[in-house]
């Protein structure tokens, strides 16, 4: 990744001599950037995917309320049912409400227990009754409550759930692996900074020499630095770049390979345009990071030398 | 500079390194504007010390210093580089980036001052003319023979148009012909009005420059065999 001559370049504007051989200064930095920059972008496209997964469901089913007919006879099943259905309707906040046809039912246990069951054992299986509820809002405890309070007098074994309290344990498993990418990009900044200081330190050391003369010569710490710093710049703009594609390459391909999963969960986690463009500013801010850090550690260093 | 001449004052100067012992001890004397200094003294005596407290590339361990009427001891590090650029420096073993061009290595001084590009490349031509260099302008250090270093190193120094000319055994590691070559090259910059102080043991050069000043260094103490130092010469004018 050996850059033209026009690196590590003097003071002034439209000087083309390097005051530090680019060679010297780089080595495998490029590389080490290209790394890091491809691992914090895949973390980050891991944590924002999984974030959307999770916004995209708790927006499907905050709001949604099941109600169970848990009976065993048929005729009473129904009986309560319906009448569940017309309690829930007279309650405030109800955005809508759906009972599951029973053919629906029947396909939910189909792929278990098989076709024909009635026929061949002389009675069905009793399947609980469901009743889909839509709220304005996301389920609270009251309206659960609510809702409880109609329904079970006309329908005494009507079971109410918050659809959310279902999922609950893998939304929070969910919102955990999303931690853990951002904890993970952040080591990984960490990591980046860690080994630019110790680039530019051994830098430092190995130019020595040049960096006394232009002190003794009245250049000051800013100068040098700046010099380090442009340097180090272009090594992480060169590895940041080929960082990302490598990324993009990952998560495209990731991508296509959940796609063919068809899990409605996994469909949901899908990157926007918006996730795209703060994948894209990544390598941007490490080469940012990276100059910070060469600049900060060069002053310190200098500090040092009179 | 001071009213009367004065560029450096040395006041009751001691440097040691580490917890070694002195190297320099109890200095106090006055360099004055537009003079010719010669710094003798036998090896290990201190000159290079003495030297490097001039161009600012080490602080003493004790006294005080005034340069160009500023209190070099307190001076805050970050005005160190605006003093620096006042002295130029010639280093006895050249100190020329290797990489870079005598013309890169000569032109140096201006980019750190911050001198356009546009405003560069005239006065380092004219300096490398004047130290005999023209011909050698894009030769890298390794390709130059030693006498053509130093002259390098000399056109580096001067480049800038320093108040002071601090050298270090310039002549060291040229023949007679050259060394005398340079020391009329100090002389004419002497002649501008550029204080020049150059250590050397060389005692047939000091007679070189007739109207020049010696400073004797023994075991890191000064001695002033022309009295010049005692009784400073009167106002330049």
């Amino acid at each position: 990744m050996r850059r033209s001559s026009v690196l590590g370049r003097w003071f002034t504007a439209g000087s083309r001599v390097e005051l530090i051989p680019q060679g010297r200064m780089s080595g495998p930095m490029p590389w080490v950037i290209a790394i890091m920059v491809a691992m914090t972008a895949i973390a980050l496209a891991a944590g924002l995917a999984l974030g959307n997964a999770v916004s995209a469901a708790k927006a499907e089913i905050d709001g949604g309320v099941t109600v169970q007919i848990i009976e065993p006879r048929a005729d009473v099943r129904e009986a309560q049912a319906a009448r569940a259905v017309e309690a829930i309707k007279t309650i405030p906040g109800v955005a809508g409400l759906r009972q599951v046809p029973q053919a629906e039912l029947d396909a939910l246990i189909e792929p278990w227990l098989g076709t024909g069951i009635a026929a061949a054992t002389g009675s069905a299986i009793p399947v609980p009754a469901l009743i889909d509820v839509r709220l304005n809002g996301p389920a609270s405890a009251a309206q659960l409550a609510a809702i409880a309070k109609r329904v079970t007098p006309v329908a005494p074994s009507a079971r109410i759930d918050a659809q959310s309290n279902w999922l609950r344990p893998v939304f929070d498993a969910m919102v955990s692996l999303q931690v853990l990418a951002m904890v993970i990009v952040a080591l990984l900044a960490g990591a980046l900074a860690a080994a630019v200081l110790l680039a530019a330190r051994s830098a430092l050391g190995a130019n020595r020499d040049t960096i006394e003369i232009v002190h003794l010569l009245g250049g000051t710490d800013a100068q040098v630095a700046r010099v380090f710093q442009r340097s180090i710049g272009y090594d992480a703009a060169g590895g940041g770049a080929v960082g990302l594609a490598l990324a993009m390459v990952v998560i495209l391909t990731l991508g296509r390979r959940f796609e063919g999963l068809g899990a409605g969960l996994v469909d949901s986690g899908a990157l926007v345009w918006s996730d795209w463009l703060i994948l894209a500013v990544v390598p941007v801010l490490a080469t940012l990071l990276a100059m910070l850090t060469a600049r900060l550690t060069v002053l310190h260093a200098l500090r040092k030398m009179l | 500079m001071t009213s009367d001449g004065e560029i450096i004052h040395f006041d009751n100067v001691g440097l040691r390194y580490g917890t070694d012992r002195e190297v320099l001890s109890d200095l106090t004397f006055t360099l004055y504007a537009g003079r010719f200094y010669f710094l003798t003294g036998a090896s290990g005596a201190g000159k290079t010390s003495l030297l490097r407290l001039l161009y600012l590339a080490q602080r003493p361990s004790r006294g005080a210093i005034r340069m160009f009427g500023t209190d070099a001891i307190t001076l805050p590090r970050a005005q160190l580089p605006v003093m620096r650029r006042r002295i130029g420096v010639v280093f006895q073993d050249f100190r020329l980036i290797e990489h870079l061009s005598a013309f890169d290595n000569v032109a140096l001084p201006l980019r750190v001052a911050g001198h356009a590009e546009k405003d560069i490349a005239g006065p380092v031509r004219d300096i490398l003319e004047w130290v005999g260099l023209t011909d050698r302008i894009d030769a890298s250090p390794a390709t130059l023979s030693g006498g053509e270093q130093q002259r390098v190193a000399i056109a580096r120094a001067v480049i800038a148009r320093p108040a002071m000319l601090v050298a270090d055994e310039p002549t060291g590691n040229v023949d007679p012909d050259m060394a005398a070559k340079l020391i009329r090259l100090f002389e004419m910059l002497n002649r501008q009005g550029t204080t020049v102080v150059v250590a050397t043991h060389d005692l047939d050069l000091l007679r070189k420059v007739p109207d020049s000043l010696i400073m004797r260094l023994d075991k890191g103490r000064l001695s002033d065999p022309t009295g010049a130092l005692r009784y400073p010469p009167r106002k330049l004018t």
